[in-house]
C-alpha cells in the first residue's frame, strides 16, 4: 500500500510540475468541440448526437494521456527501479491505472462543463452521466495502462497504442454513448436501460482489471 | 419476371460466396508455396555448404576416416606395383 | 489442441478434412431443403456460420495457448497461439466477405449495421489485425512472445464481452436476422453440423501445416548456424 501511494504520488507530482498531459488533453477536447460545431454545423446538440460528440472526443483526448503514461519510465529508467525494488510489480499497474483515472476525471471536470456550455440546453442529465463516465474511466485506465506498457516497450510506440486500443475500447463507447443518448435527450434525462449500461461498464472494468492484474507482471520481466 | 430475376441473382451470390472462400484458400496455398520454395532454396544452399566444408575440416567423422584408409590403401598398392615393376 | 492430436499425422488430418468437408457441402446442397423464407441464398449459411464459429473458437484457443506460454515460458505455446490467431484472421476475412455477399443477396446491401453478430465480428477482426504490427514492433524474441501472449489473453477476454456489448446496442425488439443453429429443423441442422466439423478440421489442418512449416524454417536456421560455426 505504501509503495502504491509513493508511486501514485510521484506520478501526480511530476504531472503537476511539468504539466505534460492534462493541459494538452483539455485543449484537444475544446478544439475538437469547436471542430464539431463547424463540422456538424449545429449550435445545439442533444440525444445521440450529443453523446456521439462528447464520448469519442473524451476517448481521443484520453489516448493522448495513455501515449505519455510511461514516457518518464522509459526515458529515465523507472522500469528498472520498479524491477529492483522489493515490491510486487502489479503495484505499478495499480498506481499507473489510478493516475490515469485521476487525469481522466480532471479532464472531464474541465471538458464536460465546456461541452454543456457550448451545446446543451439543460444540464440535468450530466449528474447521472458522471457515474457512467467514471465507470468508463476505470475501464479505459485498465486497458490503457496495459496496452500503453506494451506500446512503450515496442519500436512503434505512439502508433501502436491507439491502433490496439481503438477496437478494444468500442464496448466502452457503446455503453457510454448508449447511456448518454438517453440522459442527454432534448426532453430531459430518460433512465431507460441506464442499469444495463452501468452493468456492461462494470463488467468491462472487472474483466480488464483482472486481466491487467494477472498479466502485468510478464510485461516487466526482462 | 421479377421472381425469376431474384432467383438468378441469389444463385450468383451463393456461387460468389463459395468462390471467395475458395480464392482465399488458394491465396493461402500460394503463400505457403512461396514459403516452401524459400525453405527449399535454403536447404539447397545448406547442402552446398555442407559439401564444401567436409573435405577441409579435420573432424573425426567415420566417412572421412574410411576415405583416408582408402587413400592410404591406394598409395600402398601403387608403391607395391612400382616395386614389382622394378 | 495440437497436443491432444499429437498421434495423428498431418496427412491423415488433411484426408479427414477433405472427406468431411465434401460430405458436409454435398449434404448442404443436395440433402438439405431450401429455406422457406430466404430461398437458395440461405446456402451461404453453411459456409459463413461455420467459418465464424471456428474463427472465434480459434481465437479462444489462442488465448489458452497464450496462458500456457506465460505459465511455462515454453516458446512452443507462443508459436501455437501465433498460428491460431493467424489462421483465425484468415477465416475472419472470409467471414466478413461471405457475410457481405449474403447481406447483398438477402437484403440488397453490402453491409448491414443492424446485424449485431456481423458488426461484433468486424470489431474483433480489427482488434486481431493489430496483432501483426504488435509482433513486428518488438525485436527481442522473448519479449515479443510474452507481449504477444498478453495481447492474446486480453483479446480473448474481449471477444465475448464485445459480442454482449454490440448485442445490447441493438434496440431490444430488433428481429434476429441470421437464425442461430438452435432454431434449425433437423434436416438443416445435420448438414450444418457436418460442415462445422469439416471447417474445424480445416482450421486444425492449416494450423498444423503452418506450425510444421515454421518448425522447418526454424530448424534450417539452426543447422545453418551450426554449419557456419564449424566451417
Amino acid at each position: 500500500m505504501t509503495a502504491f501511494g509513493a508511486l501514485l504520488r510521484k506520478d501526480l507530482r511530476v504531472e503537476l510540475r511539468t504539466l505534460r498531459s492534462l493541459p494538452a488533453m483539455a485543449l484537444f477536447a475544446v478544439s475538437a468541440f469547436v471542430i464539431f460545431r463547424f463540422g456538424l454545423d449545429r449550435e445545439q446538440l442533444s440525444g445521440e448526437l450529443a453523446a456521439g460528440v462528447l464520448v469519442p472526443t473524451l476517448l481521443f483526448a484520453a489516448l493522448l494521456a495513455i501515449n505519455r503514461l510511461f514516457v518518464a519510465e522509459r526515458e529515465e529508467g523507472g522500469f528498472d527501479l520498479v524491477r529492483l525494488a522489493p515490491v510486487d510489480r502489479t503495484v505499478l499497474f495499480a498506481a499507473k491505472a489510478s493516475a490515469l483515472v485521476i487525469y481522466l476525471v480532471v479532464l472531464e471536470l474541465v471538458a464536460v462543463p465546456i461541452f454543456a456550455l457550448f451545446f446543451l440546453d439543460s444540464a440535468t442529465g450530466l449528474l447521472p452521466f458522471a457515474l457512467v463516465l467514471l465507470l468508463a474511466d476505470i475501464g479505459l485506465a485498465a486497458t490503457g495502462t496495459l496496452i500503453s506498457t506494451i506500446a512503450t516497450m515496442s519500436s512503434a510506440r505512439d502508433l501502436l497504442a491507439p491502433l490496439i486500443l481503438l477496437p478494444l475500447l468500442i464496448p466502452l463507447v457503446i455503453a457510454a454513448a448508449g447511456a448518454g443518448e438517453h440522459l442527454l435527450a432534448a426532453d430531459g434525462p430518460d433512465y431507460g436501460r441506464f442499469g444495463t449500461w452501468l452493468g456492461l461498464l462494470g463488467l468491462y472494468d472487472l474483466i480488464f482489471l483482472l486481466v491487467g492484474y494477472a498479466t502485468f507482471d510478464f510485461l516487466l520481466d526482462d | 419476371m421479377i421472381p425469376l430475376l431474384a432467383l438468378e441473382s441469389s444463385d450468383r451470390y451463393v456461387a460468389g460466396a463459395y468462390l471467395v472462400f475458395l480464392l482465399l484458400l488458394l491465396i493461402y496455398v500460394a503463400i505457403m508455396a512461396a514459403k516452401l520454395s524459400r525453405i527449399q532454396r535454403e536447404l539447397g544452399s545448406l547442402a552446398e555448404l555442407a559439401d564444401r566444408s567436409r573435405p577441409r575440416g579435420a573432424s573425426h567423422d567415420v566417412g572421412e576416416i574410411h576415405e583416408r584408409e582408402q587413400e592410404i590403401g591406394t598409395v600402398r598398392e601403387q608403391a607395391q606395383r612400382e616395386e614389382a615393376a622394378r | 489442441m495440437a497436443n491432444a492430436l499429437n498421434s495423428i499425422t498431418l496427412r491423415r488430418l488433411a484426408i479427414a478434412t477433405v472427406a468431411v468437408m465434401a460430405a458436409g457441402y454435398a449434404l448442404a446442397f443436395f440433402a438439405a431443403p431450401e429455406d422457406a423464407d430466404q430461398g437458395f441464398i440461405q446456402k451461404i449459411f453453411y459456409l459463413h456460420v461455420p467459418l465464424a464459429t471456428v474463427a472465434l473458437c480459434g481465437w479462444i484457443v489462442a488465448a489458452i495457448h497464450a496462458i500456457r506460454h506465460l505459465r511455462t515460458g515454453d516458446p512452443k505455446h507462443d508459436a501455437r497461439a501465433y498460428v491460431s490467431i493467424h489462421i483465425s484472421v484468415i477465416f475472419g476475412l472470409a467471414v466478413l466477405l461471405t457475410g457481405a455477399i449474403w447481406a447483398k443477396g438477402a437484403w440488397g446491401v453490402w453491409w448491414e449495421w443492424k446485424e449485431p453478430t456481423l458488426v461484433s465480428f468486424l470489431i474483433v477482426f480489427l482488434l486481431y489485425a493489430t496483432y501483426y504490427p504488435l509482433r513486428y514492433a518488438i525485436e527481442d524474441r522473448d519479449r515479443q512472445a510474452r507481449y504477444a501472449s498478453v495481447f492474446a489473453i486480453t483479446a480473448g477476454a474481449f471477444v465475448p464481452l464485445n459480442f454482449l456489448a454490440v448485442r445490447l446496442a441493438q434496440p431490444l425488439i430488433h428481429p434476429r436476422t441470421f437464425s442461430s443453429a438452435g432454431g434449425l429443423p433437423d434436416s438443416m441442422l445435420w448438414p450444418f453440423l457436418v460442415c462445422l466439423v469439416g471447417m474445424a478440421l480445416l482450421w486444425t489442418t492449416l494450423v498444423w501445416f503452418e506450425l510444421d512449416s515454421k518448425a522447418a524454417s526454424g530448424n534450417l536456421k539452426r543447422i545453418r548456424r551450426a554449419l557456419e560455426a564449424t566451417a
